[in-house]
């Protein structure tokens, strides 16, 4: 049983190529000279989904497909792009999924006015309470 | 009529729980999908199969005839599953471009030598650059590129006998 299983494994390891395992992209893994450019591309990779590990963010994931898109944040950065600007490039190809910081757009507007809508209304009944205490 | 308002945050509040038991059961669709439909292919300038063979670039897909994008790589085994059915394609006339992601020249002639060659021509996209420039999430994935070069349909995952005919008439619709 034990022994099938580490069979198992070790097929498993050995069998993706090199391809699968690692991103060749120069700079997946390798930070910008310049701290202020590399500091605004952690701060977007932090915010940007993996595609392969859905819930991960692309700094935290070690998946190829990850690496690559790291290289993309970073080298487009360097080359004068702001973090919003990458962003969108991505957004255009994937849509609101690809970013934990979704904008307002027609399906996130809820999102966004049902929490100042609460918040009135808490306020009117506030109001109308205190308004009859006074009394 | 007071006692109705009462109520009210709690039917809210069940209705969320349903709602959200509700999705609880439904099986969750992992596919993310290119945003990239209707709109051109991206610009990219790629080497060949091997590093003899001419580059491929975007101005490849503008001769006015419609292709098959074909995202794929030798390390992916759904890609040695879908082979024969790219096979069927090119019978029957698709012409089909291969976009090789993180792949080496030897391992791309094996992979073609053992499981056939669909391929018009095949660009190698060591840092899939021209995947992510197209919206695709993960190999195999198969586009439709009309004769302008705009992107037209998309297919995720590898292509399975009864996917054929879809293809096909999604390549069909763009000629």
């Amino acid at each position: 049983m034990i022994a099938t299983g580490l069979a198992a494994i070790a097929l498993a390891v050995a069998a993706p190529g090199a391809g699968q395992t690692v991103s060749s992209a120069p700079l997946a893994n390798t930070q910008l000279a310049d701290p202020q450019a590399e500091a605004q591309a952690q701060d977007l990779m932090e915010e940007l989904r993996c595609l392969t590990c859905q819930s991960q963010s692309i700094a935290d994931s070690n998946a190829p497909m990850a690496g690559d898109m790291r290289h993309q944040v970073r080298s487009r950065i360097a080359a004068g792009e702001s973090p919003e600007e990458v962003r969108a490039w991505l957004v255009e190809r994937y849509g609101d999924y690809i970013t934990y910081r979704p904008g307002i757009g027609s399906a996130t507007w809820p999102l966004y006015a049902l929490p100042i809508l609460f918040l009135l209304i808490a306020l009117v009944v506030l109001v109308r309470r205190l308004g009859r205490n006074g009394e | 009529m007071k006692r109705l308002w009462l109520i009210l945050p709690l039917a809210l509040f069940a209705l969320f729980l349903g709602v959200a038991g509700y999705q609880l059961t439904q099986p969750k669709d992992e596919f993310v999908r290119s945003t990239m439909i209707g709109k051109p292919l991206p610009a990219f300038d790629l080497p060949g199969a091997t590093d003899e063979a001419p580059r491929v670039a975007s101005a490849y897909f503008a001769d006015g005839q419609p292709r098959l994008l074909n995202v794929w790589a030798t390390w992916c085994v759904p890609c040695i599953a879908e082979a024969p059915q790219l096979e069927e394609l090119a019978e029957r006339g698709v012409p089909i471009v291969g976009v090789a992601i993180r792949d080496e020249p030897e391992a791309i002639a094996r992979f073609l030598e053992n499981y056939g060659n669909p391929y018009e021509v095949i660009a190698r996209d060591d840092i899939a650059e021209l995947q992510l420039g197209l919206g695709s999430s993960g190999i195999p994935e198969t586009f439709v590129v009309d004769g302008d070069g705009i992107i037209r349909y998309q297919h995720i995952g590898d292509i399975r006998a009864d996917d054929v005919d879809e293809i096909y008439a999604a390549w069909e619709d763009a000629r």
